[in-house]
C-alpha cells in the first residue's frame, strides 16, 4: 500500500502546500512518495526528500511539464500509476487541473478536497459550499484525492529520502504553454499567510487597495478580496477568497467592505479570528464575525493603522 | 462548428442549505432550483462564438431527472438551438457523466465542449477534465478568455499565482471561470420562442454506458458552527481585543 503524492512548486521551491498535503498522505496508511515533475526542478526534488514521512522522491523532468500541463502530467502519473494505491495532490488549481484527468484514464473516481482522513478509504468533504460535510466511503482498488490543505498542519523537515529519476513519455502534443501573467507580491502567500486582509466592493476602487496593503505590510498579512472586487477589476483573480476562488484559513481574517455571501464565507470560515468592518450593521458578515466594527472602511482602516502603530506593530 | 454545453440543474446560489436531522443528506424540499450559474457561463460562451460566426450550433444537454428539462429550457431561451436531456433518477458521479457526455459526442460529432468549471452543489471540479480525459482532447479548464484560430484554441486560464494563456489543439474542452463573461438575462420574445426549440429525451440505458457510482455517502453533515462574536465601538476597542482577548498580535 503506497500513496503518490504530486507536489506543487514553480521547478525552484515546493510549495507550502506540499507540506501539508504531506501531513493528509501520511494518514493514509502505507509508505509515501513524492512526485516532483517539471523541467530543471531538481532542487525541488531535493527539498522534498527533507519532509518527514517520505520514503521515495520521484524526479520526472521534459520541457512539456515545465508549467504541469494536464495532458502530459496526466499521462506521466497515469504511467507511474501501477504501484500506487492512492494518488493524491493539493487542491490547487494546479491539481484541480490534472488529478480528474488522471482518475478518468484510471477508470477511477476522484474524492475532491478531503479536510479529514477518518480512515484508509473514509474522507470527509465539503459540499455546497461548506454547508454541509460528506463522509465518503471508497471501495476503489485505486483512490484519487485532491487534499484541502487548509484543513492540515504542515509536515515536519528532517528526513533524507532518495531521489530517483523517472522517464516521461513522450507528448502528446495537445496543449502547449504560451504565456503567463503572475501577480508580484513580496508579501506572504494568500493560503499559507497567518494574517489575511480582504476587500470587497466597498473598497470602490483598485487605488483604495493600498490602504489594505499598509496594514498588510504592517502585521506580515496577505491581502485578499471578494469576487465582486475581482470582477470590479480592483485587484487580480488570483486574490479571489470564496466557494470557486481560495480557501483560507488564518490566525486572523479581516473583511473589509465584504458583505458576507455564502460564497465569501464558504472560502474563509475556518478562520481562527475573524474581524469585519462593514458601515452596513445588517450585513450578513457580522453573524459569522468575532469582531465587527460598524464604520465606514474610508475612517476606520487609517485609524486602524494608527492604532496598529500605537500598539507598536 | 458544433458546440456542447452540458449544464446541470442545482439549488440556486442564493439558497443556504441545510443539512437533514437524519444526517442523510441535505434538504430540497421546495427549494429553489436553477442552472449552475459556471454552466451559464458557458452558455453565454457559445453563443458569443456563434454570434461572431465561429459556432454554427449549439446544442444543451442535462443528465439528470425530468425537471433537468427546465434547465434545458432556461439554456434553449438564453439562445440555445436545441436540448438533449439524457433521463437518470439514480444519484451520478462526475465520471459517470463524463462517460455519458462522452457518447452523445460520439453521436452529435461536436467540435467544442464548454462546461462549468464546478457545479455549486457537489463541488467537485472534475466532470470537464475527466470528459477531456475519456476522449483523449485537450482541455482548458478555469478558462476567462478564449480566442479560436483555425485548429488551435487560446485558453486564459485562471491559476493561483495569476493567469496562464495556453494553445490547445481542437477538439476541445474547455471549463468555464467566473470573468469568462457576464451570462445574458433570456427576453420574454426568447423564452417563448425556447418553448418550440427541440429537446429529445434520451434514457441513460439507450447509451449503453455503466455510470454505477463508485462511491458511498456516510453521512452529510452540519459544519463546526462558531460562536456569534461581539460589535466593538471604536478601532482603537477592536485592536485591544485583538491584541488582548484574541491573543492574534
Ligand atoms: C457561482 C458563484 C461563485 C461565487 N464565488 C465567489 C467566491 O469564490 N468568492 C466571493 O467572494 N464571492 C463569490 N461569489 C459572489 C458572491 O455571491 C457575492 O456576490 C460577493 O461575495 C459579494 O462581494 P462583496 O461582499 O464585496 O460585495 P457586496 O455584496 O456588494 O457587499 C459590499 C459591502 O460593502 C459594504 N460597504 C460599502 N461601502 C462601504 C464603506 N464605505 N465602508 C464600509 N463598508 C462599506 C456594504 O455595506 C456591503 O455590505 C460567487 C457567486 C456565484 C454566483
Ligand atoms: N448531471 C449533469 N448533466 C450535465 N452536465 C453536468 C452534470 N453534472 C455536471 N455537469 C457539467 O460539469 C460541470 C462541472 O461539474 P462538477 O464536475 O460536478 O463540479 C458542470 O458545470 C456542468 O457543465
Amino acid at each position: 500500500m503506497t500513496t503518490l503524492l504530486i507536489a506543487d512548486h514553480n521547478n525552484e521551491t515546493l510549495a507550502d502546500s506540499t507540506l501539508k498535503a504531506v501531513s493528509a498522505a501520511s494518514q493514509m496508511g502505507g509508505d509515501l512518495h513524492i512526485l516532483v515533475a517539471g523541467a530543471g526542478a531538481a532542487s525541488v526534488a531535493d527539498e522534498a526528500a527533507k519532509i518527514e514521512g517520505v520514503a521515495k522522491v520521484l524526479l520526472a523532468e521534459a520541457s512539456p511539464l515545465q508549467k504541469q500541463l494536464a495532458e502530459p502530467m496526466a499521462d506521466l502519473v497515469v504511467s507511474l500509476a501501477g504501484d500506487y494505491t492512492t494518488i493524491a495532490s493539493a487542491a490547487s488549481t494546479s491539481g484541480k487541473n490534472f488529478m480528474p484527468r488522471i482518475a478518468a484514464l484510471l477508470d477511477c473516481s476522484q474524492i475532491s478536497e478531503i479536510l479529514s482522513v477518518e480512515d484508509e478509504n473514509t474522507f470527509t468533504r465539503p459540499i455546497y459550499a461548506g454547508n454541509a460535510i460528506a463522509t465518503v466511503r471508497t471501495s476503489e482498488a485505486k483512490k484519487v484525492i485532491t487534499i484541502r490543505t487548509t484543513a492540515f498542519a504542515a509536515a515536519a523537515l528532517g528526513g533524507s529520502a532518495n531521489v530517483e529519476a523517472v522517464p516521461v513519455p513522450d507528448d502528446s502534443g495537445l496543449s502547449s504553454f504560451l504565456s503567463e501573467e503572475l501577480t508580484k507580491s513580496d508579501r506572504p502567500e494568500l493560503t499559507s499567510a497567518k494574517i489575511v486582509i480582504s476587500g470587497g466592493r466597498g473598497m470602490q476602487s483598485g487605488d483604495n487597495f493600498p490602504m489594505l496593503e499598509k496594514i498588510a505590510d504592517r502585521l506580515g498579512a496577505a491581502v485578499g478580496a471578494s469576487r465582486a472586487a475581482v470582477d470590479a477589476g480592483f485587484v487580480p483573480n488570483d486574490y479571489q477568497v470564496g466557494q470557486t476562488g481560495k480557501v483560507v484559513a488564518p490566525d486572523l481574517y479581516i473583511a473589509v467592505g465584504i458583505s458576507g455571501a455564502i460564497q465569501h464565507w464558504a472560502g474563509m470560515k475556518d478562520s481562527k479570528v475573524i474581524v469585519a468592518i462593514n458601515k452596513d450593521e445588517e450585513a450578513p458578515i457580522f453573524q459569522v464575525a468575532d469582531y465587527g466594527l460598524v464604520a465606514d472602511l474610508f475612517t476606520a482602516i487609517p485609524e486602524l493603522d494608527e492604532e496598529l502603530q500605537k500598539a507598536g506593530l | 462548428m458544433k458546440i456542447l454545453v452540458p449544464v446541470k440543474r442545482v439549488v440556486d446560489y442564493n439558497v443556504k442549505v441545510r443539512v437533514k436531522p437524519d444526517e442523510s443528506g441535505v434538504d430540497l424540499a421546495n427549494v429553489k432550483m436553477s442552472m449552475n450559474p459556471f454552466c451559464e457561463i458557458a452558455i453565454e460562451e457559445a453563443i458569443r462564438l456563434r454570434e461572431g460566426g465561429t459556432a454554427s450550433e449549439i446544442i444543451v444537454v442535462s443528465v439528470g431527472e425530468q425537471a433537468a428539462q427546465e434547465t434545458i429550457r432556461t439554456g434553449l431561451a438564453m439562445g440555445a438551438d436545441r436540448g438533449i436531456l439524457v433521463k437518470s433518477d439514480a444519484a451520478l458521479e462526475p465520471l459517470g457523466i463524463a462517460k455519458i457526455l462522452k457518447a452523445v459526442i460520439e453521436a452529435e460529432q461536436v467540435d467544442l465542449v464548454i462546461l462549468g468549471k464546478q457545479a455549486i452543489d457537489g463541488d467537485n471540479n472534475q466532470t470537464g477534465q475527466m470528459l477531456a480525459a475519456l476522449l483523449g482532447w485537450s482541455q482548458g479548464t478555469f478558462a476567462s478568455d478564449l480566442k479560436i484560430a483555425g485548429e488551435k484554441i487560446d485558453v486564459t486560464r485562471e491559476i493561483d499565482g495569476g493567469l496562464q494563456t495556453i494553445s490547445l489543439k481542437m477538439p476541445a474542452i474547455i471549463t468555464t471561470d467566473l470573468r469568462l463573461n457576464e451570462p445574458r438575462y433570456a427576453s420574454l420574445p426568447n423564452i417563448m420562442k425556447a418553448k418550440k426549440k427541440p429537446i429529445d429525451i434520451k434514457e441513460l440505458s439507450e447509451y449503453g454506458v455503466d455510470a454505477s457510482p463508485r462511491l458511498e455517502i456516510l453521512k452529510v453533515a452540519e459544519p463546526a458552527s462558531r460562536e456569534a462574536g461581539v460589535v466593538v465601538e471604536s478601532v482603537a476597542e477592536l485592536v485591544d481585543k485583538l491584541k488582548n482577548e484574541a491573543g492574534v498580535f
